[in-house]
C-alpha cells in the first residue's frame, strides 16, 4: 500500500501542478501529485504544445507555397490532415511521457485519479467514481486548471461545433470555418486553418481582435490577416448556431443587423472557466468568483492550508504564469521569502502568422495608470535579417515611463517575436531602465536588433529608419 | 595548491593582532583541528586551529610579531603530495610582494635587522586569498530602483532590499517612499552628540527594539558628529532681560487688524540678523584658504519635526520686519513638519538659532550647524531675581548661549556679537532703528 502521508499534495498535473510538485520536492517536501487524465495537463496534451506542432506544419506549408520566392521549385504542395494531426499527437505524447520521468526523478508520488478536498488536510482520490486513496498533508495546492467557456445557445457538440480540443484533431480538413472569439486560442486556430486553405471567418464581440494586446498590434495583425484572406467581423456576436448534416449556419449580429453564414465547422474560443467543481470546495472557506478561486499574494485561499494556482485562479491564464505562481507558493510554504508574482511582467505569446508577443502594459493601459509615456517603434522593413528571411512585415513597440525610464511594456508582431519577447521580460525583471537597454549590444544580423532600435526610437535615437 | 593559513579575527572588530606563539614548526604534519598557533589581542588569547590537514610548509610570520593584519597569510599548509617547491604559488601570490617592498623600507632605517618574515606594517595592504569581505558601502539596487530613488530624493542606503541577495528593487523604493522613509539633504542643528559606532555596539543582553535610522537621522548624526569633532567649539553665555520685549510684543500683537502673531523667537531672529550685520565674522564659514564672509544675512532656525531636525532659513532677515519674519517662519515651520521644504529653503544660511525656551530649558549649548560658524541657543524667559542698582528686583530673564567656531570667531568677536545682540533684545525698540 502506497504511503498516504505527505508534506504537500498537488491536485492537477498540468504545467502549474507538476512544476509546483517538483519545486516542493526540491525544497525537501514529501510530495504527492494527483492527476485524473494526463500528466502535463491541457498545456502539453491539448493546448500549447500540440497547437505549436500544428502551426509549425502550417508555417512550413506556407513557405513551400512561396518556395519560388526563395529560388526553390516545389511541385504539388499538398498535405494530409491525418498525418498533420498524427505528428501533433506524437509531440504531445512524447512530452507527457517526459513529465512522468520528471516525477520519478524527483520522487514525487503520482496518484492516478480525481482528487478532491475531503476535510482538513485531506484529499480523496477517486478513479472511475471509486475511492482509491485518502491522502494527508499540511499543505494542499489546487491546480485543476480550466476548460473552454460555452455560451448559452452556442454549445459545442464535438462534431460540427468544436472547442479547442476537437479543433486540434480534425478528421478532415474543413473547407470553411467560423471562429468565435479572437483571443490567442481563436486566432491561432484561425491562422492554422486559413494557412492550410480554409475560408475562415472570425467574429469578435469587442471592437478589435486580440483585445488584450496593444491597439497598434491588434490593428497590424488585423491588416495582415485580412491580406491573407481572413474574414474578420469585430463588434459582432453570434446569436445562433444551427447545425445541418455536415455544416452549421450561424446568425451573426453586428450592431443590430443580422447576417447568416454557413460553414463546415465552428470553433468556440470565447474564454475559459475554472475547474472549480467536484474538488471539495463546498465545505471549505475557499472563495470562488466567476468560476475562479480567489487567492492572495502567495496563492493562499481563505481556507488555511489550501492554495490555488494557475488557470483555476485569476488571469492571465497562461501556462508559465501557473508554473511560476506555483513555485512562489511552494517557496513561501517552505519559509522562503519570494516576491509575489508581478502580473505586469508576464509575457504573452500568440503563434499565429505573423506571431504576436508582448509583456507589460499596453500604451493605453500605461496612460490609464497615470504614466507619462515615451513610445518607440521599429518596423520590420528596416531590419536586414527580416528582409533576408523574406518576412519583413512586423512591428516592435516599446513603452517607457518618461520620468523613471522604466520599461512599462513591449509589444511585437512579426516573425519569431515569440522568441524575442523574453529579452524584454528579462530587462523588466532586472528592472533595467532605458539606459541599460541603450547600452546593450545586440548581435547583427538578427531580428533582435529591432528590439534595440525600438528603444532607441523611444529616445529619439533610432538608426535604421 | 598549497593553502595559506590566514591571520584570524578573534572578534568582528579586530583588524590586527599579535602572533604570540607558533605551536608547530615547518615540516610538521597537522590534521584538521590541531592547534597550531596562539593569537593575542589586547583582550584575549585564542588558539588557532588548522582547518585542513597537511604539512606546515612555511611559516611566514614569526612568533612574537605584533600588529599582524587580519586575513594576512601567516603560514602555508601543504596538502598531500605537495612539497616546498609548490609554496611558490601560494606564498608568492599572497605575501611575496609585501616583504619585498618592506625590506627596502627597513633597510633604510634598520639595515641590520634580518627576519625570516618581515614584520607587517599597518600601511601595507594585506594581500589575501580569503573571500572578499561582504561589507562594502556598495548599494546593490536595480537600475530602476536607483532612478526612482534619485528622482524622489530617497537615500538607497536606508532601504532594505527584498530582491535576490538583498538587491533593492523598485517595490522596495516605492514602499520606502510611501512609508515616508526620509528624504536626503536635511540640515541639522543642536542635539545631543551621536556616536557613529553603530555596528560595534556591544550587546550586554538587555532587551531592546531597533528603530531603523531614517536618512534624515543618519544625516543629522553624521553632520553633528563631524561638527563636534572637527570644529573647535567654545561657548559664551549671556542673560537678557526681556520684560520690555514681552511688553512690546503684547502691544504689537494686540493691535487692531494684526495679521501676525509675534513670538519671542521672531525678535531673537531679527536681533541676531542685526547683530550679524554688525559682526560679520558671525556670518562666515571657515575654509582652509580663507574665511568666507557672506554678503547676505540669512538666519537658519532649527525646527523639530517627526523625522528629525531641519533648519529652514529666513533669508535677508536684517531687511525684513518682525511681522514678515514671523509669518515666514510660521509658514516654513509648517512645511518643514510636512516634509515639504525645497532644498534651497533649508540649505545654506550663515548663522543658526535653536530655541528650547518653550520646553522650559533654562540654558543649553548647541552644536554648530556646519558650514556655519556660530549658533545661538536660546533658553526660556523666566522670572528671576536680579540685582538692579544695588537692590534685588524681579525681572524676566532669558539666557542665551552662543557656540562659536574658534577658527572664525575669536572669544572677543563672539562677545562683540552678544554685546550687539543683548541691547537689541533688552531694548527692542532699537530693532526699529
Amino acid at each position: 500500500m502506497a504511503d498516504t502521508n505527505f508534506d504537500l499534495i498537488v491536485i492537477g498535473g498540468g504545467p502549474g501542478g507538476y512544476v509546483t510538485a517538483i519545486r516542493g520536492s526540491q525544497l525537501g517536501m514529501k510530495t504527492a501529485l494527483v492527476e485524473r487524465e494526463h500528466l502535463g495537463g491541457i498545456c502539453l496534451n491539448w493546448g500549447c504544445i500540440p497547437t505549436k506542432a500544428l502551426l509549425r506544419t502550417s508555417e512550413v506549408y506556407h513557405l513551400m507555397q512561396h518556395a519560388e520566392d526563395f529560388g526553390l521549385s516545389v511541385k504539388d504542395v499538398k498535405f494530409d490532415i491525418k498525418k498533420v494531426v498524427e505528428r501533433s499527437r506524437k509531440v504531445a505524447g512524447r512530452l507527457s511521457g517526459g513529465v512522468g520521468m520528471l516525477m520519478k526523478k524527483n520522487k514525487i508520488q503520482v496518484f492516478d485519479g480525481h482528487g478532491a478536498l475531503a476535510g482538513k488536510g485531506q484529499v480523496k482520490v477517486a478513479k472511475d467514481k471509486k475511492d482509491v486513496a485518502t491522502l494527508k498533508a499540511k499543505h494542499i495546492i489546487l491546480a485543476t486548471g480550466a476548460r473552454a467557456r460555452t455560451l448559452p445557445g452556442l454549445e459545442p457538440d464535438g462534431k460540427l461545433i468544436w472547442t479547442y480540443k476537437e479543433a486540434m484533431v480534425p478528421e478532415s480538413m474543413p473547407k470553411s470555418l467560423l471562429v468565435i472569439g479572437s483571443g490567442a486560442i481563436g486566432i491561432e486556430f484561425a491562422s492554422f486553418y486559413r494557412t492550410l486553405g480554409a475560408e475562415v471567418t472570425v467574429v469578435e464581440v469587442l471592437d478589435r481582435i486580440l483585445p488584450v494586446e496593444d491597439e497598434e498590434i491588434s490593428a497590424f495583425a488585423h491588416k495582415a490577416f485580412k491580406k491573407q484572406g481572413m474574414n474578420i467581423i469585430t463588434g459582432a456576436s453570434v446569436k445562433e448556431l444551427k447545425t445541418g448534416k455536415d455544416n452549421v449556419t450561424a446568425t451573426i449580429d453586428k450592431g443590430g443587423k443580422t447576417e447568416k453564414v454557413t460553414v463546415d465547422r465552428v470553433i468556440l474560443a470565447v474564454g475559459i472557466v475554472g475547474n472549480v467543481e467536484n474538488i471539495g470546495l463546498e465545505n471549505t472557506k475557499v472563495k470562488v468568483e466567476k468560476t475562479h478561486v480567489v487567492t492572495g499574494k502567495y496563492s493562499e485561499t481563505d481556507e488555511p492550508g489550501v492554495y490555488a494556482i494557475g488557470d483555476l485562479t485569476g488571469p492571465p491564464w497562461l501556462a508559465h504564469k501557473a508554473s511560476h505562481e506555483g513555485v512562489i507558493c511552494v517557496e513561501k510554504i517552505a519559509g522562503q521569502n519570494p516576491h509575489p508574482l508581478n502580473t505586469s511582467r508576464i509575457p504573452g505569446c500568440t503563434y499565429c502568422h505573423p506571431q504576436i508577443a508582448s509583456v507589460g502594459m499596453t500604451e493605453a493601459k500605461a496612460k490609464e495608470a497615470g504614466h507619462k509615456v515615451r513610445v518607440g517603434r521599429f518596423s520590420f522593413v528596416g531590419n536586414g535579417k527580416a528582409i533576408a528571411l523574406g518576412d519583413d512585415q512586423g512591428l516592435v513597440k516599446t513603452i517607457f515611463d518618461d520620468k523613471t525610464g522604466e520599461l512599462l511594456g513591449a509589444h511585437m508582431v512579426g516573425a519569431e517575436v515569440t522568441e524575442l519577447i523574453q529579452g524584454y521580460a528579462v530587462a523588466q525583471t532586472l528592472e533595467t531602465t532605458e539606459a541599460e537597454l541603450l547600452e546593450t549590444v545586440f548581435p547583427h544580423p538578427t531580428l533582435s536588433e529591432m528590439m534595440h532600435e525600438a528603444v532607441l526610437d523611444a529616445y529619439g535615437r533610432v538608426i535604421h529608419l | 595548491m598549497p593553502i595559506n593559513i590566514l591571520m584570524p579575527a578573534l572578534s568582528p572588530t579586530m583588524t590586527e593582532g599579535k602572533l604570540a606563539k607558533w605551536l608547530v614548526k615547518e615540516g610538521d604534519d597537522v590534521s584538521s583541528g590541531d592547534i597550531i598557533a596562539e593569537i593575542e589581542t589586547d583582550k584575549a588569547t585564542m588558539e588557532l586551529e588548522a582547518v585542513d590537514e597537511g604539512k606546515i610548509g612555511k611559516i611566514l610570520v614569526s612568533e612574537g610579531t605584533e600588529g599582524v593584519e587580519v586575513n594576512k597569510p601567516i603560514g602555508v599548509l601543504l596538502e598531500e603530495g605537495e612539497d616546498a617547491g609548490d609554496i611558490g604559488d601560494a606564498a608568492a601570490a599572497a605575501s611575496a610582494p609585501v616583504p619585498k617592498k618592506e625590506k627596502k623600507e627597513q633597510k633604510a632605517e634598520a639595515p641590520a635587522k634580518a627576519e625570516p618574515a618581515p614584520e607587517p606594517k599597518k600601511s601595507a595592504p594585506a594581500p589575501t586569498t580569503a573571500p572578499p569581505s561582504a561589507d562594502s558601502d556598495r548599494v546593490v539596487a536595480s537600475p530602476l530602483a536607483k532612478r526612482i530613488a534619485e528622482n524622489a530624493g530617497v537615500d538607497l542606503g536606508s532601504i532594505k532590499g527584498s530582491g535576490p541577495n538583498g538587491r533593492i528593487v523598485k517595490a522596495d523604493v516605492e514602499a520606502a517612499i510611501s512609508g515616508g522613509t526620509a528624504k536626503k539633504g536635511a540640515a541639522a542643528a543642536p542635539a545631543s552628540a551621536v556616536s557613529s559606532a553603530s555596528a560595534d555596539v556591544p550587546d550586554y543582553g538587555q532587551a531592546y527594539t531597533e528603530e531603523p535610522n531614517s536618512s534624515v537621522r543618519k544625516i543629522i548624526a553624521r553632520r553633528l558628529l563631524e561638527a563636534k569633532q572637527t570644529i573647535p567649539h567654545f561657548y559664551l553665555t549671556i542673560d537678557c532681560v526681556i520684560d520690555d520685549l514681552l511688553g512690546l510684543r503684547k502691544s504689537l500683537n494686540a493691535r487692531d487688524g494684526a495679521d501676525y502673531k509675534l513670538s519671542v523667537n521672531d525678535f531673537v531672529i531679527k536681533a541676531c540678523a542685526l547683530a550679524m550685520k554688525k559682526v560679520p565674522m558671525a556670518n562666515a564659514t571657515w575654509t582652509d584658504e580663507a574665511i568666507r564672509l557672506y554678503d547676505n544675512v540669512d538666519v537658519s532656525v532649527a525646527v523639530a519635526t517627526d523625522g528629525g531636525l531641519i533648519t529652514p532659513i529666513i533669508r535677508n532677515a536684517d531687511r525684513k520686519g518682525l511681522a514678515a519674519i514671523s509669518n515666514e517662519m510660521k509658514e516654513l515651520a509648517g512645511r518643514a513638519r510636512d516634509n515639504k521644504l525645497a532644498p534651497e529653503e533649508y540649505q545654506g544660511g550663515g548663522f543658526s538659532i535653536s530655541n528650547l525656551g518653550m520646553y522650559g530649558i533654562k540654558e543649553f549649548s548647541a552644536i554648530i550647524n556646519p558650514p556655519q560658524s556660530a549658533i545661538l541657543a536660546v533658553g526660556a524667559g523666566e522670572q528671576r531675581p536680579v540685582v538692579k542698582d544695588g537692590a534685588l528686583a524681579v525681572a524676566t530673564v532669558m539666557t542665551c548661549t552662543l557656540s562659536c567656531d574658534h577658527r572664525v570667531v575669536d572669544g572677543a568677536v563672539g562677545a562683540e556679537f552678544l554685546a550687539a545682540f543683548k541691547p537689541l533684545i533688552e531694548d527692542p525698540l532699537s530693532l526699529m532703528l
